[in-house]
């Protein structure tokens, strides 16, 4: 990935928080994360990508963040089932916003949703992972894409 | 009233699409998750409105929208969808939708793409 890239899916993550909530996350620097060592929240969404690049993508928010989105959207619903929802919504929404620039080659999975702080995400260690970590509400989440 | 159908493997997106097309005058007359649960609904409800997810388990939007194509040929289909290239909406609009609706979307984004397809239908 090159720094135009991860410059993509910041501003999707900003785009997507500033539409549907009315507050701009605040985008911490990027790092290349340690492949045993990602970072994990209660709720993460992985979408698996294939075609012109390969890798995954990946969305971990804590339960508050995901509870005060929906209820900023009118939800009532605030149960476990659509706190995993929208994990995997999100980050079914940011993989696929990525196509209007790595164009519809980039493939994207239907996500699955990986519940619970104590699992750990394994990536293969010769992709390398770049975290985005942001803050929102006075919330930790990150973004995670290991593509190649 | 107009029928619709909302298609989408997410519940808080079929949740919200329904709370909003609700308080906007259409009748929620059936919900899917995936393009077989929503070709079995629309052959019991023959709904006018099809709001229709393409990145779906068991069977995609785009392959629903043939199928549905061969069942009805004046249905209204929304694609409201996270797939932001444009090759995807030409696809989508060639294969028999009437309009694009790029997630993440706002109410207002829904009732504007929804008002246009029913607009459109009633100048046919």
């Amino acid at each position: 990935m090159t720094e135009a890239e991860l410059r993509i899916f910041i501003g999707i993550v900003q785009h997507y928080f500033e539409q549907q909530t009315g507050r701009l996350a605040e985008m911490g620097t990027p790092f290349l994360g340690d492949p045993n060592a990602l970072p994990i929240f209660d709720f993460t969404g992985v979408i698996g990508i294939s075609g012109n690049r390969r890798g995954c993508v990946y969305f971990t928010a804590p339960s508050e963040m995901l509870r005060q989105i929906l209820v900023h959207g009118g939800e009532s619903d605030v149960s476990r089932e659509n706190l995993a929802d929208l994990a995997g919504e999100i980050s079914n929404t940011i993989s696929g916003n990525a196509r209007r620039a790595f164009g519809h080659e980039f493939m994207i999975s239907v996500p699955i949703v990986v519940t619970g702080r104590e699992q750990s995400i394994s990536l293969p260690e010769s992709v390398k992972a770049y975290v985005m970590p942001f803050r929102w509400r006075e919330q930790d989440a990150a973004l995670v894409v290991s593509v190649v | 009233m107009k029928k619709l159908l909302i298609v989408d493997d997410s519940n808080i997106i079929r949740s919200k699409i329904a709370r909003c097309l609700g308080k906007y005058g259409l009748e929620i007359a059936g919900m899917a998750s995936n393009g077989q649960e929503a070709l079995a609904q629309f052959k019991a409800t023959r709904c006018d409105l099809v709001t229709m997810d393409l990145t779906m388990p068991h069977m995609d939007g785009i392959e629903c929208i043939r199928a549905l194509r061969e069942i009805d040929a004046h249905v209204r289909i929304l694609v409201v969808s996270a797939l932001a290239d444009k090759a995807t909406a030409i696809l989508a609009l060639k294969e028999g939708a009437q309009g694009f609706l790029c997630k993440p979307f706002t109410e207002s984004d829904l009732t504007e793409a929804i008002g246009e397809l029913i607009s459109d239908d009633d100048n046919d």
